[in-house]
């Protein structure tokens, strides 16, 4: 298990800083990933050699900018296994790319009445969009309601699916690191004619991902979570979809013909992306899936896996009933984000004390309120793991937190 | 790096252990006011009830971290008894102290701030800096709803 991250530690700068005079045990990549060298030089080389604006200009450097950001959009098509480049819309991260569905999609096809149907676990993300939306066109959001170990309760699905136009949900819980029976729903959400968006944010990074077997219409995630950087994000959306739908922003890089009387969209993907685009952030994503690819995303999920299942055990064995671990218990079922409570110490406080060990573990309510008052908390305390983690990092997570307890246990 | 003990002194803590003043007041003739910290989820609720210019009464509920919690603790027996005049000045006083300037950089007052002085470090952990400042910008609204 450790192997992986024994071989993948060294290729993140950050990871070799230390925090406070100890090395940094880095247990936040649910809210972002560390960055390898190889993204970074990516990136790096790109400003140095290449830097010109993208789908204009006839001179050379603008011609090999253009290729790097059609290079990248073609390997992310490859990383999901999409069936045509001009299905991989960039955006700034999953968040936007959701916003896009909700504002284009939504709006030209969701009348009042219809209904949307969501979960109990999602991500700020895939909820105020919709709740946007519902207040300007009268549609009703649904929910589907989590069961005690936090899975999905799916016994009233077919009952909540009548007069469902969109089912929306995350691949991957940020809180419960729950991972649904993603294909189950959406066969159930087609048979009833609804169209299905996946919040891959979490997925995307740690599972293999194939949209024609996960079987959904949309899938949103974002870069910055799979060694790529921050700012850039992909829409997958199934092409006669996309083709239907109106552009989002307007602006440069979207349009075919503009005159004083209109505007004539252009082809996907640029119909959805207005502007000058995030290029250097887009090549550094490329580097990130090439790297991902190198190591394999098997070998990610086999990783986080059992590295998952180490900390489930070691932690519940040495802290016992003083630990809550949130989420269903048998690690296949879910990824590597456990979130946990430690006695009644607030989240806020278990994370500053683990900070003065140098472990960074995310406190809060992790954008997910709903899901929050389901666990009957106002906040936990999260960590989670990726490719550069190992068992001695879970270790100094079990030991930090008994210094939570000699600090606010019982006195 | 600056040390857990400037943060968690022992009277922030037992301020959290045994909060003071905790619960709730009729409304009306008291006011409610309600805080939200985004960041961390936490909340503070704040009852005030304000006679002739004077805090009569005051209670705090909500849920949130220790120095959340206990600076509501701290802040209620602080400001219970004292005329708005006074309460201004203890809260201007302890923004201060936590290195937010307020009316335009005037030099804060100088109070006697009782146990919230306990919470002087917390300017040392500037994320947690809205935790300590949440429970009197509740305060404040909740004073500033009185009929």
């Amino acid at each position: 298990m450790s192997d992986l991250a024994a071989a993948t530690k060294t290729h993140f700068p950050l990871l070799a800083r230390d925090v406070y005079g100890k090395q940094i045990v880095y247990l936040d990549s649910a809210a972002t990933s560390q960055k390898p060298q190889v993204v970074l030089d990516a990136m790096d080389a790109y400003y140095r050699t290449a830097n010109a604006n993208v789908h204009r200009g006839a001179y050379h450097i603008a011609d090999i900018a253009t290729q790097a950001m059609e290079e990248a959009r073609a390997k992310l098509q490859h990383f999901i296994g999409a069936a045509s480049p001009r299905e991989i819309i960039f955006c700034r991260n999953a968040t936007e790319a959701v916003n896009l569905v909700a504002h284009s999609w939504g709006r030209s096809n969701l009348r009042e009445g219809d209904a949307v149907l969501l979960t109990h676990m999602e991500h700020h993300a895939n909820i105020v969009p919709w709740h946007m939306l519902a207040a300007e066109r009268g549609i009703e959001l649904r929910w589907l309601p989590l069961d005690d170990d936090g899975r999905l309760d799916l016994r009233h699905l077919d009952r909540l699916l009548d007069g469902v136009r969109l089912v929306a949900f995350s691949a991957m819980s940020n809180v419960l690191g729950t991972i649904p029976p993603i294909r189950r729903i959406a066969d159930a959400a087609h048979e009833r004619g609804a169209v299905v968006l996946l919040d891959g944010a979490q997925y995307v990074p740690h599972v293999p991902t194939d949209v024609t077997e996960l079987g959904c219409d949309f899938l949103a995630f974002s870069g910055h979570k799979m060694c790529g950087p921050t700012g850039i994000g992909v829409l997958w959306g199934r092409e006669k979809l996309l083709e239907a739908m109106p552009p989002f922003m307007g602006g440069g890089e979207m349009i075919l013909n503009v005159t004083t009387e209109g505007f004539l969209p252009n082809e996907l993907p640029w119909k959805f992306e207005a502007g000058t685009p995030a290029i250097a952030e887009v090549v550094g994503l490329g580097a990130a899936v090439d790297y991902l690819r190198g190591i394999g995303m098997e070998a990610v999920r086999r990783h986080d896996t059992s590295l998952t299942a180490y900390a489930l055990r070691t932690l519940t064995e040495r802290h016992g009933d003083v630990l809550t671990i949130h989420g269903p218990p048998e690690p296949a079922a879910r990824g590597g984000v456990l979130s946990f409570e430690y006695g009644d110490v607030h989240a806020h406080d278990i994370s500053q004390v683990l900070d003065t060990h140098a472990v960074c573990v995310r406190a809060g309510h992790h954008c997910a309120k709903p899901l929050m008052r389901c666990l009957g908390v106002v906040a936990t305390a999260r960590a989670s793991v990726y490719i550069y983690n190992d068992t001695a990092d879970i270790d100094q997570l079990s030991e930090a937190l008994d210094r939570v307890g000699d600090l606010f246990g019982p006195q | 790096m600056p040390g857990l003990e400037d943060l968690y002194r022992e009277i922030v803590l037992d301020h959290y252990r045994n909060p003071r003043n905790r619960g709730e007041l009729p409304c009306p003739p008291a006011t409610r006011a309600e805080g939200f910290n985004p960041l961390c989820g936490d909340e503070v609720v704040v009852y005030t009830d304000l006679a002739d210019g004077v805090v009569r009464d005051v209670r705090v509920g909500g849920q949130g971290c220790s120095i959340s919690q206990s600076t509501a603790s701290m802040m209620s027996v602080a400001v219970k008894g004292r005329s708005l005049e006074e309460v201004e000045k203890l809260e201007r006083s302890f923004k201060a102290m936590m290195s937010i300037v307020t009316d335009g950089g005037e030099v804060a007052p100088p109070v006697d701030l009782g146990d919230l002085e306990a919470l002087r470090g917390v300017v040392k952990f500037p994320v947690r800096i809205k935790c300590a400042t949440l429970c009197w910008n509740t305060l404040t609204e909740s004073l500033r709803d009185q009929p």
